[in-house]
């Protein structure tokens, strides 16, 4: 047991259960005022719903050695999970340390998916999609790639902190949701405008705050590894919200603070999945290049397909979640993490087609499972809120409060 | 000409302009405002303290029109505001004694449209 690691990864998880509120914050200043509180309300439930479903059921679900495909039932509750380390996972802390560090990646997956369905869904429909989510994709997929005989990970897949797991995973999730949703009313004639950009700025500036925490405590030790992540981590996001603001200033005349906004989201997305492979150059490249392919997402493709994505969670975080992961496949070096793999650029290609692997099977999984469940809550309660609800916004009408005042 | 003031409710805003859109009245101006009539609705829920009989909250919508645009104009706002309940909100028609168009400074009718 070493207490400086303990230390990291107790720290680390506080720095991302942040990342949700500031999630809330990022969603929430997207989407008009009648519905901001509804964003933020089910950000916050959902810290409230998954720390419970996790402790009870979902951790032994995603790491309990079980099979390749689930894990056991055999952690129910936390049955057997301790204060001694479990070596397999973490070696150096206490196994509850891990198991509380893994709780806020299935916080936070989850209240991805909102951006994609924001402004439409029933509050009681939301619940159950989103515990039945967590339960049938969420943690199986955990399982397949980071849990003692997940079949992903017994194949050399790599993902450091999430791209496949939490980013890709959220990201189809929320396409499916977006479609099969439909649009939001009234949308050609009148493009809803982000209600309160400052505090879109605000929850971007506390997700960078806790992706340190997402990448560099994957490494699950106060090392060099976790040095290394942290370091990759913040030129990554640099260099992606850089480039945003410049496709934006040649393409469109000015950058804005909104962009570059996106463009660190997508630069942190992206350089999840290689914060322990790679160095700090491919870190430049990766967050260079992901506000390109996710500018591409969100400006052409989306139009193109004419899906709803409300606040950009598939154009974001899938697009940018691919792009991170087949960049490990990439720019992986074993120079930077001896435990890791070379990948094409140092020598081994076939890492690269374990990653499009990885890649392959979750969005195949994901955008089946979540068209299940989402079918199944539709039949039973409906997911849609109807027409009037949705005019008169979801704040008032499934929570009955409103964010703001006219007069006192 | 005319001056229509129609108080509405906010969430048959978007109904109400594309009822206008139809009828080629373009240029209105819109407002937040509060405003007490005979509805007493239920609104916010402050933990578990009921807001009854406050100040509601409604869209007041200005335009100026030529005589002619009049009855399509308020035609226009009824079919898309009017549910049937409490609280659709009221029209208020106004004669009109002059308008000038800032830029121009042309006056009158031509001003309006």
């Amino acid at each position: 047991m070493n207490s400086g690691d303990t230390a990291w990864v107790l720290i680390s998880s506080a720095l991302v259960l942040l990342m949700t509120p500031g999630l809330a914050f990022f969603y929430g200043g997207m989407v008009r005022r009648k519905n901001v509180l509804s964003v933020l309300m089910q950000c916050f439930i959902i810290m409230c719903v998954l720390s419970l479903q996790w402790v009870l059921i979902g951790y032994s679900l995603s790491f309990h050695p079980g099979n390749g495909f689930w894990g056991g039932l055999q952690w129910l509750g936390l049955n057997g999970v301790g204060l001694e380390p479990y070596a397999d996972y973490a070696g150096t802390i206490p196994h509850q340390a891990f198991m509380i560090f893994q709780a806020m990646f299935a916080i936070i997956t989850p209240a991805l998916i909102i951006g994609a369905f924001a402004e439409r869904m029933k509050f009681s429909a939301f619940l159950i999609f989103t515990l039945l989510w967590a339960t049938f994709v969420y943690d199986p997929l955990c399982h397949w790639v980071w849990g003692m005989g997940g079949w992903l990970r017994n194949l050399g897949a790599l993902d450091f902190a999430g791209g496949t797991v939490v980013h890709i995973n959220a990201g189809i999730a929320a396409l499916v949701t977006a479609i099969v949703l439909g649009k939001r009313k009234n949308l050609e004639k009148n493009i809803p405008t982000p209600h309160n950009i400052p505090f879109v700025v605000l929850g971007t500036g506390l997700l960078w705050f806790g992706w340190f925490g997402f990448n560099a405590g994957s490494a699950l030790a106060a090392n060099g590894l976790a040095v290394n992540a942290f370091v990759v981590t913040n030129t990554a996001a640099a260099a992606a919200g850089l480039s945003w603001a410049l496709i934006e200033w040649l393409r469109n005349g000015k950058p804005t603070i909104f962009g570059v906004c996106s463009g660190a989201v997508a630069g942190l997305v992206a350089i999840t999945p290689a914060a322990g492979f790679v160095g700090v150059i491919p870190a430049m490249i990766i967050g260079l290049l992901v506000s390109v392919v996710c500018f591409i997402a969100v400006t052409v493709i989306k139009p193109l397909f004419g899906y709803d994505d409300s606040l950009d969670a598939f154009g974001v975080h899938c697009v940018g979640g691919i792009w991170g992961a087949l960049a490990t496949g990439l720019f992986a070096s074993k120079l930077v993490n001896p435990a890791g793999a070379n990948g094409v650029f140092f020598g081994d290609p076939k890492q690269f087609l374990i990653q499009l692997l990885a890649v392959g099977v979750t969005i195949v999984y994901t955008a089946v499972v979540t068209f299940i469940i989402y079918k199944l809550v539709d039949i039973f309660i409906g997911v849609r809120v109807d027409e009037k609800s949705e005019a008169m916004g979801l704040d008032l009408t499934q929570h009955r409060e409103r964010a703001y005042t006219v007069l006192e | 000409m005319k001056l229509v003031i129609a108080i509405i409710q906010p969430y048959k805003l978007e109904e109400v302009k594309d009822e206008l859109y139809k009828v080629e009245v373009n240029l209105i101006t819109v407002s937040e405002v509060l405003g007490h009539g005979r509805q007493k609705g239920v609104t916010e829920v402050y933990r578990g303290s009921k807001e009854t009989g406050n100040l509601l909250r409604k869209i007041r919508l200005e335009i100026a029109v030529n005589d002619n645009y009049l009855e399509p104009t308020i035609k226009a706002i009824v079919k898309g505001a009017k549910t049937g309940e409490i609280g659709d909100g009221k029209i208020f028609v106004l004669d009109l004694k002059e308008c000038i168009r800032i830029r121009t400074e042309e006056k009158g009718s031509v001003a309006i449209g």
